[in-house]
């Protein structure tokens, strides 16, 4: 075994100096290396740079995916914002009318519940007015009838003709109001 | 320091192992990112993500980072593809009964260090034209008495030496882990067969050496993948700002 070992290695360095080269491995290397070279720039490469690019390209637009979406954020925001204060300027200006409007009907309302008032009591004098005359009118029939039976009754006589008892009635009225006037004055 | 051919069979010139790793190793990366980026997703699933987070590294750790700019998405599958061919192939040392780097036998490293010093010195001449080899040679802000020392050395520097340096250093790194793990095997399996069992003993000493050698394979063997693409990517940025160097 040991003198195998040796004998191979003493042949070995008679044969062959180290570094020079076998031209038979140079062509499989080099030939070997060639299509390992084609294989990555054809196919290895692109195929990874692919990737890279689109995992970029994804990220980056992924960022800018989200800066719109932010921006689109802020954007609604101040709009919603905007919106609001429209809206409690929109609700001041209402309550602002209601309140007017409303001072409003309530003065004609007033004005309206004056008028009505005003125009009951008006009918409720002339009411008056024309029941007193009423009364006037038939308390002066009446007064005429009745005095004259009374008289009638006290005196015997009857009164019954009409036109003296009228006649008799008209005097004593006219007696009574120039009496009244006297008083009155 | 050729392995037997498979076929034909223990040939010295066959279809040798190496070679099979290396075709191996193209078809496992090339199956892998396929179907990791096969569906593209926006959220990635594991296999994708895994996928990216490798495809990520090469793109944004060493050109990003190193090109920068707005052009260094042009170079990215040259050092995508460097990175991970080399990464494989050199894995490949550290996976038991494969354990074999493919770039421990130097003509893979001499291809891979003569595409890239065609790549940045055509980056370089496209883009300042031929007074690009005035750039990367003549410093600027250099006396003008010290020019002739400098100019040859930038020279060889940058024309001569650059290019053995970045193979010879993939490969030797390469080479000299897989003649230490082999040798420590060898060793332990030299140590176990003695009949002195003080002697015998001390194969565990060598297997824990073997096992710290190992590791620290795995990690350079993970580290030259990644040196060599970042020195890619600094050569040809070098090219593409030649006048500001």
């Amino acid at each position: 075994m040991n003198q195998l070992i040796i004998s191979a290695a003493t042949e070995g360095a008679e044969a062959a100096n180290p570094l020079v080269p076998n031209l038979w491995e140079m062509g499989v290397v080099l030939a070997g290396f060639a299509v390992l070279f084609f294989i990555v720039v054809k196919f290895v490469v692109p195929m990874f740079e692919k990737t890279f690019a689109e995992r970029a390209e994804a990220i980056e637009g992924g960022i800018a995916k989200a800066e719109k979406a932010q921006a689109e954020a802020s954007a609604a925001l101040e709009e919603y914002k905007q919106q609001l204060t429209d809206a409690r300027a929109e609700a001041n200006r209402i309550r602002e009318e209601a309140r007017a409007e409303g001072a409003l009907i309530l003065a004609e309302l007033k004005e309206k519940a004056a008028a009505e008032s005003a125009r009951i009591t008006a009918q409720a004098h002339a009411q008056i007015e024309s029941e007193r005359q009423a009364a006037v009118v038939s308390l002066r029939s009446e007064v005429g009838t009745l005095a004259t039976t009374l008289a009638g009754r006290i005196v015997g006589e009857t009164l019954e003709d009409d036109a003296r008892a009228a006649r008799v009635v008209d005097r004593f009225l006219a007696d009574l109001e120039t009496q009244n006037a006297g008083v009155a004055k | 320091m050729h392995l037997p051919a498979i076929l034909p069979w223990g040939a010295a010139d066959g279809f040798s192992k190496q070679m099979l790793l290396v075709i191996l190793s193209v078809v496992i990366i090339a199956t892998f990112f396929l179907l990791a980026a096969r569906k593209q997703q926006l959220v990635p699933g594991k296999l994708q993500f895994a996928g990216e987070a490798a495809y990520g590294f090469v793109r944004n750790s060493i050109a990003k980072d190193i090109i920068g700019g707005r052009d260094f998405i042009k170079y990215v599958p040259l050092l995508f593809s460097l990175f991970f061919f080399i990464l494989v192939n050199n894995i490949y040392g550290a996976i038991p009964v494969i354990q074999l780097p493919s770039f421990s036998h130097v003509g893979g490293a001499y291809v891979l260090a003569a595409i890239v010093y065609v790549t940045w010195i055509g980056i370089g001449i496209k883009k300042n034209g031929l007074r690009y080899f005035k750039l990367a040679t003549v410093p600027s802000g250099v006396p003008v008495y010290i020019l002739p020392i400098v100019i040859p050395i930038e020279i060889i520097s940058n024309f001569l030496v650059r290019p053995v340096t970045h193979s010879l250093r993939l490969f030797a790194t390469m080479l000299a882990g897989h003649l230490i793990v082999m040798i420590a095997g060898s060793g332990i399996e030299y140590l176990v067969m003695q009949e002195n069992v003080l002697l015998k003993g001390t194969s565990v000493l060598v297997l824990a050496g073997a096992i710290a050698m190992y590791m620290l394979e795995a990690l350079i063997m993970a580290l030259q993948a990644y040196v060599f693409t970042l020195l890619t990517a600094i050569y040809i940025e070098g090219a593409l700002h030649a006048d500001s160097h």
